[in-house]
């Protein structure tokens, strides 16, 4: 079995700060915008480098939202960047009419998303967003596991035209993608090959999945680990695939189970191949304070919960 | 090359103009009547300003594009006065005057409300929910500001709808970030669905309000007039480049040209029967030719 290991811990969000700041080297269209939170999005350098292209709006998230889809009209590709509750939830109408419907080549960057958070509470904590977001026409959502495909996505995003949802997180997490491993929207990667399960996972939860993989290989259990960082358009091929082969499938997000990727792959599953399918996701309900790592084991968004519901998935088959 | 319509003099033919603004009426009531929906009262009150707007003020480029470098730019906010920017778009060269028949039927490119969805040429935003055309002038403003591009940008915004929140968010940034090619008009009917404006939600002073967020305010006292439109506007537009964004007041009367329209919030959003719009038509002899 192919194992990964990391040697550092660094937040997503600072991969997006790396990767806008290249742009801003290579791109002279990329622009970038936010809503008072520079230094929580890792902007900091691609403004230094960049001041003229950067536009702080103030704590205005839907003004914010409909400038970028302005500065579309002259050729530019903005960078929003705030934190997913206020890139989604908050703004939920300027995006659908003004950006999606709208068609703007806007890049929706949002770190602070899911459970990990912590202790800020359930305020901030969005578990809703890949939710509102998929479901936007045209919206291509993203939602990367560690620095290094954070960085990889943000460049890539430059070059798709039309609107994309970038969500990240706050907490440092293991870098164990390789360092120049390039992103390919809507191309899922298997981590692991497997033949028992296929865990298909989004975000901070792929890591978890490798680490439940870990143990479950020790059990006699061999399970297939799939990196969704795309989840809309999914690859619905690599999933049917390894569905195919293992027959049963474990989602696992930083999401409600409402809404999320478990949603889209059970969708995928009906349509072309009935499957037994557990979700490893948070249950209809909204978060609180905590630690990230408190949360996500009250939460059942851990390895713990991911290896509980291989179990179950396997007794279902 | 522009599009703009002078005479061999250089100065806008009013004739002409008055002539279009009629056609244009004709077109909005036309439209709204066939398909029994629409808004013509806030359209046949701005017929003046969009007439003036695109065949005087505006410097526009013989094509389309979406990004519009090198050229002004125009964005309605109150997207549901569709009826007007059809019109016009289409009268002014954007596309055919047949289309005008598609008004809100299935598979056109005239949707209730604009969108650049269905690839309608002079749509550069979607606009119906309220509130959001200001924020999005204002970044092709400041886009145009990155390009080198000296064109300016225009907006319209119903009274109305200056209720909703993103507005002042907007204005605000606006003058904080000294975005001084941008003019945007508010169109002062006095109106909203529910009745006049001051009683739904009292605004106070409109002007004291822009004022105050540090914009140069330009007053239109007499909306529906093709030359105090031209004058104020040339007012307005002399008013760029110094630092602060420019609002117009526009006092407008819905329903304008039109007996039974006017003096009422109630043709906001109801379209005429086939007396009610022989009577209008009668008011507004045709002039360009129906489409």
């Amino acid at each position: 079995m192919k194992t990964y290991t990391y040697t550092e811990k660094k937040d997503t969000r600072s991969g997006f700060g790396a990767g806008l700041t290249e742009l801003g080297r290579t791109n002279p269209n990329v622009v970038a915008l936010c809503a008072d939170l520079i230094g929580s999005l890792k902007m900091d350098q691609f403004i230094k480098e960049n001041p003229e292209r950067f536009f702080q709006v103030g704590i205005a998230e839907a003004n914010m939202m409909g400038i970028a889809a302005g500065l579309t009209i002259g050729g530019k590709i903005p960078f929003t960047g705030t934190f997913a509750n206020f890139s989604t939830g908050r703004v939920y109408d300027q995006i659908r009419q003004s950006i999606a419907y709208s068609g703007k080549n806007v890049k929706i960057c949002a770190s602070h998303a899911g459970l990990t958070l912590g202790e800020d509470g359930a305020t901030h904590q969005i578990l809703e967003d890949i939710g509102l977001m998929k479901m936007l026409p045209g919206m291509t959502v993203i939602n990367t596991c560690d620095y290094n495909q954070t960085k990889a996505a943000t460049i890539a995003i430059a070059d798709h035209e039309g609107p994309v949802y970038l969500r990240f997180g706050r907490p440092a997490v293991p870098v164990f993608t390789p360092e120049n491993q390039k992103f390919e929207i809507g191309k899922a990667l298997k981590l692991t090959e497997g033949t028992d399960v296929t865990i298909v996972a989004t975000g901070h939860l792929v890591w978890e999945a490798l680490e439940a993989s870990k143990v479950l290989h020790e059990k006699g259990i061999s399970a297939e680990v799939i990196n969704i960082h795309t989840i809309k358009p999914l690859d619905e091929k690599a999933i049917l695939e390894s569905v195919a082969k293992t027959r049963c499938v474990v989602t696992a997000e930083e999401h409600n189970f409402l809404g999320g990727l478990g949603e889209s792959v059970a969708r995928t599953l009906a349509l072309h191949n009935p499957t037994p399918q557990e979700f490893v996701a948070t249950n209809d309900t909204f978060g609180e304070s905590g630690t990230p790592a408190q949360l996500m084991e009250k939460y059942g968004l851990n390895s713990a919960s991911i290896i509980e519901k291989v179990q179950t998935v396997i007794g279902r088959k | 090359m522009s599009r703009k319509k002078t005479n061999n003099l250089n100065m806008p033919n009013t004739q002409q103009l008055e002539d279009l603004t009629t056609q244009v009426r004709r077109d909005i009531l036309r439209m709204v009547h066939k398909v029994n929906s629409g808004h013509p009262g806030g359209s046949l009150g701005c017929a003046e300003f969009f007439v003036a707007l695109y065949s005087e003020i505006m410097d526009r480029k013989d094509h389309f594009d979406m990004d519009g470098i090198g050229e002004d730019l125009f964005f309605l906010s109150n997207g549901h006065i569709s009826p007007v920017y059809y019109s016009v778009l289409a009268r002014t060269g954007y596309f055919s005057v047949d289309e005008l028949n598609t008004f809100r039927l299935i598979n056109s490119r005239l949707q209730g409300h604009p969108t650049t969805h269905e690839g309608l040429p002079g749509i550069r935003i979607a606009s119906g929910s309220l509130g959001q055309g200001m924020s999005v002038a204002l970044g092709a403003a400041q886009a145009k500001k990155l390009n080198g591009d000296k064109h300016l940008v225009y907006s319209l915004h119903g009274d109305g709808e200056l209720q909703e929140g993103q507005n002042w968010e907007a204005i605000m940034y606006a003058s904080a970030k000294k975005v001084d090619n941008l003019i945007s008009t508010i169109d002062l009917n006095g109106k909203q669905i529910d009745g006049a404006t001051d009683d739904v939600l009292p605004m106070g002073s409109i002007k004291a309000k822009f004022e105050a967020f540090g914009w140069t305010v330009i007053d239109i006292e007499e909306g529906n007039n093709i030359e105090a439109i031209l004058k104020g506007m040339a007012e307005a537009k002399a008013e760029t480049g110094k630092g602060k964004p420019v609002c117009v007041l526009l006092k407008t009367m819905m329903g304008n040209g039109v007996d039974f329209m006017m003096h009422t919030h109630a043709w906001h959003g109801k379209a005429p029967n086939d007396k009610q719009l022989e009577s209008a038509l009668a008011q507004n002899a045709e002039t360009l030719g129906d489409y």
